[in-house]
């Protein structure tokens, strides 16, 4: 293997380390739920890449990127702009769906961020808000794309907030809503808080990166709410950590 | 003379040796402590002159009532009309920001939402009725007031607000009410305050107990002018490069302009700290050792977090060269006139900043970006105050659009630490300032 940096993104939710090689393609990756010792996960996971990769540099994002032994941290939004640029070549409108937060990235001409919105101080509209109350729905998530599908119409759900949100399914579910037009209005509540984060809709339509990405549910809830194409960017998870490896290599 | 007005005058007398005595020990107990060099320049001498100033007219304020009449003011009301009457004045939102400073709010707000007011008024007023409340204040006692006299031109929360002081104290409120500005003020406009001040002057001699003096009135009236002209130019030091002292120096070296506005204190104070300024500017000194890149910023601060956001931001050589807050107190004082005191405290205090339509707020954002050399600006939408936080979205695209300049909102309270996210904070400054890589 021919790596020639590092790049780890400590999540809320998972954490994601890869390696690069010289022209920026990844040569190697790992993906594992966070651990609520940051350290310690990270340099195990740094340490594991570069037994094949040698003592390349390294750069951390994330939440957790203070905890991390690294050359350079960087934030989310940098690293998720230049992960999804050095992957389609393009400028454009990035949606990073997280386990925390939610981020709109305008990306510049070079990859660089011209603006970004990131959703509020609460979780409500993040992935942590669709696993919380698709675990109270018994849900598994190889099932949602397919069931929001299936639902004759979106039940509607109000709350903004997780908890609330939790409370308002139980009442839906013991007023016998079926759980398909539940999920469907889930995920409708969820892209149309995002929509109003996401004030540029380019012609072409909006990128997607991040763990939300992997469900088509929310992909297909997005571009009904912002009336605009989403394009998922491969391999999703790894944008933010690619996007540092990158700015390791540099 | 009464007992208490001797210990009025013995605090203003005997004061400002205590404090420094105080001092003294203080710099004693620092001077063991080992300092790490921080990404600041090296602090103003004026620090020091500023706490003094600011602790005296606090200690007075304890022996104030009884002793002279005493008022409560908001920080739009033309205190000039008080002055000469003899009012000793207590600015809740000063004081409150003292509050906030030393991490004193939460527990004052939580005491007055116990009495069941709600958690979405106004921190500063939170904090101010929390204080009534619970008699808690890090300036040991606040005088009780004689008089209530609030203003309308910076938000409608003071109405109601010094309407609960007034029923908790018992005691006469003076409100002016001042007229949204959009665009131009009609001359009926004019004359309305106008009205009202000359009303606000009667219900005000009555307490103290004697005539407004004429002469006396344009006297204060000339020193309030001339410590606006004086604040404003403190404030254009920070067109030099690097700044001589950063924008979050200046929410501290505000207060006398808020608080002892009219007097020559006050104006002593600024011609002390102007001399500084300029002789930093004259020598390099930056209020950052290493000024990169200049901002601006909008609304108040957050006064619970302005060390650790100046830190951030500073530690990547990020100042702040102007505020769009600390510039509001140039700009009012300037227009009063001491030929004409009245008329011309009532055009100037309807003209201040948040009394003024979105066109102005803009138009003052974007001659201060400029005239600052700014390639940044931070707007705190403050949940606080919705009058400055209003519109804030649109000026954001504008001054991004129309200046070719970074621009971040950044969400967060004057006063409340519980509305606020550290780390979300930090997230969104690491970003924004990473986009000027």
């Amino acid at each position: 293997m021919s790596a020639a940096a590092i790049g780890l993104d400590a999540g809320s939710t998972t954490c994601k380390a890869v390696a690069v090689d010289a022209a920026g393609r990844i040569v190697a990756r790992r993906i594992e739920a966070s651990s609520p010792r940051v350290d310690e996960q990270a340099a195990r996971m740094i340490a594991e890449l570069q037994r094949e990769a040698g003592g390349v540099p390294v750069a951390a994002t994330g939440y957790g990127r203070k905890r991390v032994a690294a050359g350079r941290t960087l934030t989310e939004i940098s690293c998720h702009a230049r992960g999804a640029f050095a992957l389609t070549g393009a400028p454009g409108v990035l949606i990073d769906m997280g386990g925390q937060d939610t981020k709109i990235i305008e990306i510049g001409e070079r990859g660089a961020v011209v603006d970004f919105a990131m959703n509020d101080k609460c979780a409500a509209g993040t992935g942590r808000f669709l696993e919380v109350i698709l675990g109270r729905l018994e849900v598994p998530f190889a099932q949602v794309a397919q069931l929001r599908a299936q639902a004759q119409r979106a039940v509607s759900i109000s709350s903004t907030c997780t908890v609330f949100a939790e409370s308002e399914v139980i009442s839906l579910l013991a007023a016998g809503e079926p759980v398909a037009g539940i999920v469907r209005g889930l995920h409708a509540s969820l892209a149309s808080r995002v929509a109003a984060l996401c004030r540029r809709r380019p012609a072409g339509g909006v990128l997607m990166s991040g763990g939300v990405a992997l469900n088509a549910a929310m992909v297909a809830a997005l571009a009904d709410a912002l009336g605009c194409a989403v394009r998922v960017v491969p391999e999703p998870q790894l944008v933010g950590a690619l996007g540092a490896a990158l700015s390791a290599l540099a | 003379m009464t007992l208490r007005r001797i210990e009025y005058e013995l605090a203003g007398c005997a004061g400002p040796w205590l404090l420094r005595l105080q001092e003294w020990q203080k710099a004693r107990a620092r001077a063991h402590r080992p300092r790490k060099p921080g990404p600041f320049g090296p602090p103003l001498e004026c620090t020091r002159k500023l706490k003094e100033l600011m602790s005296l007219h606090y200690l007075q304020g304890r022996y104030a009532d009884g002793a002279v009449p005493v008022a409560w003011v908001t920080s739009g009301f033309p205190v000039e009309l008080l002055r000469p009457l003899g009012f000793h004045t207590l600015y809740p939102e000063n004081h409150a920001a003292m509050c906030g400073v030393q991490r004193l709010t939460t527990g004052l707000s939580e005491a007055i939402e116990r009495e069941g007011w709600s958690r979405d008024l106004c921190s500063y007023a939170r904090t101010d009725l929390g204080c009534v409340a619970t008699g808690r204040t890090p300036a040991g006692r606040l005088p009780r007031p004689d008089l209530l006299a609030c203003c309308t031109n910076i938000c409608q929360t003071v109405l109601f607000w010094y309407r609960a002081l007034a029923a908790h104290f018992g005691v006469p409120l003076v409100v002016i009410d001042t007229p949204f500005v959009y665009g131009e003020l009609k001359p009926h406009q004019l004359q309305y305050v106008r009205d009202q001040l000359e009303e606000a002057v009667a219900v005000a001699e009555k307490v103290a107990g004697r005539k407004l003096e004429r002469g006396e009135l344009a006297e204060v009236t000339r020193l309030s002018k001339e410590g606006a002209r004086l604040w404003g130019d403190c404030l254009a030091m920070g067109k030099s490069r690097p700044a001589p002292w950063t924008g979050f120096d200046g929410f501290f070296h505000m207060a006398p302009i808020v608080a002892l506005r009219g007097s020559e204190e006050c104006n002593a104070y600024y011609r002390t700290l102007l001399d500084e300024l300029r002789e930093r500017a004259r020598r390099g000194i930056g209020g950052i050792r290493d000024e990169k890149h200049r901002l601006l910023w909008d609304n108040l601060p957050i006064w619970f977090a302005v060390r650790e956001l100046s830190t951030l931001l500073a530690e990547r050589g990020f100042n702040f060269a102007c505020t769009s807050y600390t510039n509001a107190w140039a700009e009012a004082g300037a227009n009063v006139d001491p030929a004409d005191p009245i008329g011309s405290a009532a055009r100037a205090y309807t003209h201040i900043i948040l009394n003024q339509d979105l066109r102005n707020r803009l138009s003052i954002l974007q001659r201060l970006a400029r005239d600052y050399a700014c390639d940044g600006a931070v707007l705190h939408s403050d949940r606080s105050c919705k009058p400055y936080s209003i519109g804030q979205v649109d000026l954001r695209e504008r001054l991004a659009h129309e200046l070719g300049i970074h621009v971040l909102l950044l969400e967060a309270d004057h006063n409340d630490p519980r509305a606020w996210s550290a780390e979300a904070a930090e997230t969104r400054l690491s970003a924004f300032m990473e986009s000027f890589a």
